[in-house]
Parts: structure tokens; C-alpha cells; sequence
């Protein structure tokens, strides 16, 4: 098993976070995992993305050129990566942000109104979770528990009053990828 | 032993944590930028010092301050803050006082770029700055070995009185992966005889890179030289299946784990592959290529840069088989398919 994953958004849309919690419970399941974040001279409002790797072998490069599936939460990210997904690959994107444009027919294609579910949770904020279980619910990678254990032990103390907003999230993206 | 998620960066700085080291100066540039700022936190919470300075050259200029008195400093910077400090790590390699000096490589020359580069093979294994001397240089390719390897840095720099360089890149600083943090304790390091810490009525010392007389200096070098020498017994190096490899891949850090990536999928094709990365690169593992060199049909060196390390490859295989190389650079590194046509290509010939 090689998933080479892109989580990709605007600053503060919580990608990085995302694939965090990827690979904290990928670790905490025996996976071999690493993460790297872009770091270019990124502006304010710019797009910002993370590579993710989950294996279970050694992992070669961390760095994900052609990834095999992709979160899109905004335009500039479906623009960027949809030509640089491998073939057969899954590419979930946030189609809260963005019309409906033509997607690829090699591949699995697959809009969630992750901001919307989100803002009806309470907190638009919380659209990196709803991605993450659509993508989870399509690709069983970890179990959805462990991201929750992940996120509870990245957390403060002072924000663990967020995890209830973050499972109710989590579990409509799924409920939401089960039904499509 | 429990793993925990860590910035390449931050493992590096908490190697150094975990060696004893207590005094940290150095200079902003990305891609290193976490280190510090991990340091900057930590260090006064361990009752040490973390201080910003002015320049790379002031702040090389405290680490020969500071490490004359016999503690464990490190600095670390990037390409250009590296050839910033080459005139002070000249001169404590002169002085023969004990450091580590990290350089998370980025693309140049000049300003370059900010993503992960190789480029500076050169600089750290051939000195770098003036004058004939050598640094130890260790190439760390995970997480883990950002951490286990500033270890050892500081104990072979205190072994040899002679500065350490750990040269890691972008993306090994930037990484995150699991690593196993080892038990903390409190190292008992008792202060060495050469080190400066005022007389208190005992004999004076000197630390100094200054010989005036001719011959003063001639012995100076001839000592540093027998020194070097002696280095060479800490070459260390890792073989990943080159028993049977009719090709052999020579890859450093970040690139050696992507090759060894390759080589798995590779030996998956059927092709008799293997890969020697070198964990030191001064010393270099010479002797174990020159062994592979009597067996092995060929060698193919991959370098984030124009080719550097390809250099000592070809010095060690001695013309005994051809030695091809590939290299990408600005930040760009070879996919696996690319280094599965490159390897095709070397066998060919």
C-alpha cells in the first residue's frame, strides 16, 4: 500500500492540519508516514498545500509529485493538481468554493460542499474535517477514531471543547461520500 | 519506545538538546528557520543561551567565543548564511576548538531559491573557507537521523577538537515523520584541559589560529594533517542490497532515500541494483565503493545538483568500472520513473 495524498487550500482553510491528523493516525496505526508542508514565498490569501504519504513500507520521498488523491478546498488547488493526479487516482474537491467545472474522466471525481455541511455544523472552519471524511469514507486509510485521538491530542487544553464540532464534521463528509 | 511527530528541524534541535549543547547563535533563513525558533524556547528553559545575532558572521564569531570555553554550541544556517560564516569556521578549524555547524541546503549560487538543494557537497567536504583544513561532515536522510546524528556530531567534534557540519536540505528540515526521542539525562561532560575560562592563578592557555613563524606553522599544519588522517576511521556508510548489484546507485540524504525507493521497485523489475549512501561524506566511505568497484559493472551517482559527490565516486572507483551521473536542481528532485530510465540507461552501456 503507497497513498501519495494533496491536501491543498487558501491559508487557513486548515490543510496542514488535515494532513497532520493523516499522519498522526497513520503512526498510531503502524503506518509508515511523513508529511512535508509547501514553504515557497507563500503571500497572505495564496494557496497553500501539504504533501502526505502513508505506506507500509519505508518511505522514499516525502515531497508527492502525482498524487493518487487529492483535497481540493478551493479553485487554484483543483486548477493545480487535477492534471497531476495519477490516473485512476481520487480527487475530492470543495465545490462550496468554487461552479461546477469539467473534472477528468480517468479519474474519481468527487464534490463535497465541505464548507456548507461545515457552516451548518456551526463553524465553516471545520471544512478540512468534512474533507477528510469524504476522503476516508472513499479510501479507508485510518479509521476515523484515530483522526479524532489525533486531533484530541494536537489540541490545547483550552480548544478541547472543539472536538464534538470536529466528529460531527468528520462524520458528515463520510455520510455525505457514502451517499454519492 | 514512543515515536512523536517532528519538523525535521525541531528533531535536529532537539539532538542537540539531548547532547549537552546549551548555547546556540545564529542568523534567520529559511529552510532551517524552525530550528532556531525551536532553540529559541527551549534553550533558556534548559538554562542555556539562545542568542540572535547581528550577522552569520557575528554569530560564527561567538560559537569560536563560546565553544573556546569548553561547552557544546551549535549554530546553523542555510547556502548563503554558510559562506557568511566560512571566515570564522576557517578559524576555528585553526584554533582547533569544537562545534556544530548546520546547513539546511537550499538551490543557488548566490540568492538561489528556498527549496531543497545538494549544491553545497563542495563547500562542506572540501573546508569551504581559506587555509588547509577539514571539517567532519554528516548527511542525515530521515528525521530520526536529524536527531540521532547531532549526537554524534558534537562527540566526534569533541573527539577531534575540530568543527562538525551536518548538512541536511529543504526537505529534510521541513519534514515531518515519526522519531524516537531517547530518555533523558543528564550528561556529566567534565570541562576540557585546552579550554579558555579565565586563569584563576592556573597556568595561562591560548586558543589561536595566529603562527607567525614559518615553521611554527608548517608543524601546525602537519599536526592538523595527522588529525585528518586519524578522521578517517569514523567513515560510516549504509549498503542496501549491493551484494548481488551489477549497478550500484550513490545517493546522500534526501536523494538517498528516494533512490532507495527506486531500487526497491526496481529490483521488483528484475534489475540487479543496489545502493551505497554514504552517512559521512568527510570521511568518505572511499574504501567500501572501491571493494563494490571490483564486483559491480558500473556506478550511477544522483545528486540534487550539477554533480559534486559524483567527484569522490569517480576518485574512489579508480576507473575500475564507468561511473554515470544524474542530477536535477533549483528544488526539482527525480521521480522514481525517472530514476528507473536513468538506471536502464547506466546498464545499457
Amino acid at each position: 500500500m503507497l497513498e501519495e495524498i494533496i491536501i491543498s487550500g487558501f491559508g487557513g482553510q486548515g490543510v496542514m492540519l488535515a494532513g497532520q491528523l493523516l499522519i498522526r493516525a497513520g503512526m498510531e496505526e503502524g503506518l509508515e508516514v511523513s508529511w512535508i508542508p509547501s514553504y515557497g514565498p507563500e503571500m497572505r490569501g495564496g494557496t497553500a498545500n501539504c504533501s502526505v504519504v502513508l505506506s507500509d513500507e519505508p518511505i522514499g520521498s516525502p515531497v508527492v509529485s502525482e498524487p493518487s488523491a487529492v483535497l481540493a478546498m478551493n479553485l487554484p488547488s483543483f486548477e493545480k493538481y487535477l492534471p497531476l493526479t495519477q490516473k485512476g487516482g481520487l480527487f475530492i474537491y470543495n465545490s462550496s468554493l468554487m461552479d461546477e467545472a469539467p473534472g477528468r474522466g480517468d479519474l474519481e471525481m468527487l464534490g463535497v460542499p465541505a464548507t456548507e455541511i461545515a457552516d451548518g455544523l456551526g463553524s465553516g472552519r471545520a471544512a478540512n474535517m468534512v474533507m477528510l471524511g469524504a476522503l476516508l469514507a472513499r479510501k479507508p486509510l485510518v479509521k476515523p477514531e484515530s483522526i479524532i485521538a489525533a486531533l484530541a491530542a494536537t489540541l490545547p487544553a483550552h480548544r478541547q471543547n472543539l472536538l464534538p464540532l470536529n466528529e460531527k464534521a468528520l462524520k458528515a463528509g463520510a455520510e455525505f461520500a457514502e451517499a454519492r | 519506545m514512543e515515536k512523536v511527530l517532528m519538523k525535521g528541524n525541531e528533531a535536529l534541535a532537539e539532538g542537540a538538546l539531548a547532547a549537552g549543547c546549551r548555547y546556540f547563535f545564529g542568523y534567520p533563513i529559511t529552510p532551517q528557520n524552525e530550528l532556531p525558533a525551536y532553540l529559541a524556547k527551549r534553550l533558556p528553559q534548559a538554562g542555556g543561551v539562545f542568542l540572535q545575532a547581528e550577522s552569520e558572521i557575528g554569530a560564527i564569531n561567538m560559537v569560536l567565543g563560546a565553544a573556546s570555553t569548553g561547552q557544546r554550541v551549535l549554530t546553523s544556517s542555510s547556502g548563503p548564511g554558510i559562506s557568511l560564516k566560512q571566515e570564522g569556521i576557517s578559524y576555528i578549524a585553526g584554533s582547533e576548538v569544537p562545534c556544530v555547524i548546520v546547513n539546511i541546503m537550499r538551490g543557488g549560487p548566490g540568492l538561489g531559491g528556498v527549496q531543497p538543494s545538494q549544491a553545497d557537497y563542495f563547500q562542506a567536504t572540501r573546508g569551504g573557507g581559506h587555509g588547509d583544513y577539514r571539517t567532519l561532515v554528516l548527511a542525515p536522510a530521515s528525521v530520526q537521523e536529524l536527531y540521532d546524528l547531532t549526537a554524534l556530531a558534537f562527540d566526534l567534534a569533541d573527539k577531534y577538537r575540530n568543527p562538525t557540519m551536518i548538512l541536511g536540505d529543504g526537505v529534510l528540515g521541513q519534514m515531518m515523520e515519526p522519531v524516537v526521542l531517547k530518555p533523558s539525562e543528564e550528561i556529566e561532560r567534565p570541562i576540557p584541559g585546552w579550554a579558555v575560562r579565565g586563569k584563576r592563578g592556573g597556568k595561562a592557555k591560548l586558543i589561536t589560529s595566529l603562527y607567525l613563524e614559518p615553521e611554527a606553522l608548517e608543524e601546525h599544519n602537519l599536526k592538523l594533517a595527522r588529525k585528518y588522517e586519524k578522521m578517517q576511521q569514523e567513515v560510516r556508510w549504509e549498503e542496501y542490497l549491493t551484494e548481488d548489484a551489477e549497478l550500484v546507485l550513490v545517493a546522500y540524504g534526501t536523494m538517498a532515500r528516494v533512490v532507495k525507493g527506486a531500487v526497491r521497485r526496481a529490483r521488483e523489475k528484475g534489475l540487479k541494483v543496489g545502493l551505497l549512501r554514504p552517512i559521512t561524506l568527510y570521511p568518505f566511505p572511499s574504501e567500501a565503493l572501491g571493494k563494490l568497484a571490483e564486483r559491480a559493472r558500473g556506478f550511477l551517482c544522483v545528486e540534487m545538483s550539477m554533480g559534486q559527490m559524483v567527484d569522490d565516486v569517480k576518485l574512489a572507483v579508480c576507473g575500475r568500472a564507468p561511473v554515470s551521473f544524474y542530477g536535477r536542481a533549483g528544488g526539482i528532485f527525480p521521480t522514481t520513473a525517472q530514476l528507473l530510465a536513468q538506471m536502464e540507461k547506466a546498464m545499457k552501456h
